[in-house]
């Protein structure tokens, strides 16, 4: 249990790692908020998982109520991250920000 | 009535995981709140109409997020290896593409949007109507749009027609 507990939260720093690494390397605002936002939902349920699974070690109706909690947590995230990455990447586009596209490289 | 019960059995449940007390004032106090909540807004949580059934609807959400999580976790590791790959800048290219869904209830529109933006390598940035905008990373990542995602919703959040 600790083992697979372990795994999920490492698991998840690795996309939380590739995340950080995407936001530094894109080349624009859009492409950036792909790495910023969509890394972190599956690396955030990986963590919240593998933390939940760690409290369930001894079980009891307790540990079990705060675990399902911890799930809760999972599903705020899934609703709520995309919403935002939705509303940066539309106020960018209002806004006029320019999307990078092969051109620029050539150039 | 149906949904009702639903509604008020799946509220009551979430107010005891939230709560965590058995004594009987809080669970009075639970049983009151989600009989009002009940009332006010019942057709919120389960749809059904003459064609389908809320059940029918419901078990249809619930296959779908296991797909969902698989999409999720297979376009997680393509942006992995894209943001990994050394010659990147050749890996992607960013478009926005535009399409015409064949959804009509908005909490369906608005579960495509969500489920494109979950994935990873695509945002949706506006819904118009019937007209996605959507900011796509990789040329096939624009190309898999709308595609299998789009019937899924459908199956699960459509009226049957």
């Amino acid at each position: 249990m600790l083992w697979i507990a372990g795994s999920l939260v490492v698991a998840g720093m690795f996309f939380f790692a590739v995340g950080v690494i995407g936001l530094l390397r894109f080349p624009d605002f859009y492409t950036r908020l792909h790495a910023a936002g969509k890394c972190d939902s599956l690396a955030a349920v990986l963590v919240i998982l593998g933390v939940a699974l760690y409290n369930l070690a001894d079980f009891s109706l307790a540990s079990l109520l705060v675990s399902l909690k911890i799930l809760a947590i999972a599903v705020f995230v899934f609703v709520a991250s995309p919403t935002a990455t939705h509303a940066i990447a539309e106020a960018a586009l209002v806004i006029g920000v320019e999307p990078w596209s092969k051109k620029d490289q050539e150039q | 009535m149906a949904t009702k019960i639903a509604t008020f059995v799946t509220m009551l449940l979430f107010w005891v995981l939230l709560s965590g007390m058995f004594d009987a004032f809080h669970l009075s106090v639970g049983v009151l709140s989600c009989l009002l909540v009940t009332l006010f807004s019942h057709e919120l949580l389960f749809y059904g109409d003459k064609k389908r059934s809320w059940l029918h609807g419901t078990l249809g959400v619930v296959r779908y997020f296991p797909w969902l999580f698989w999409q999720i976790v297979v376009a997680n590791l393509q942006v992995a290896y894209i943001v990994l790959h050394p010659r990147m800048l050749d890996l992607i290219d960013p478009r926005l593409i535009r399409f015409k869904t064949f959804l009509k209830r908005p909490i369906a529109k608005v579960a495509l949007a969500q489920s494109i933006t979950l994935t990873p390598g695509t945002i949706t940035v506006n819904i118009d109507e019937d007209q996605f905008t959507v900011y796509a990373l990789t040329r096939s990542a624009a190309e898999s749009l709308p595609g299998e995602m789009e019937r899924r919703v459908g199956k699960a959040l459509e009226p049957a027609s």
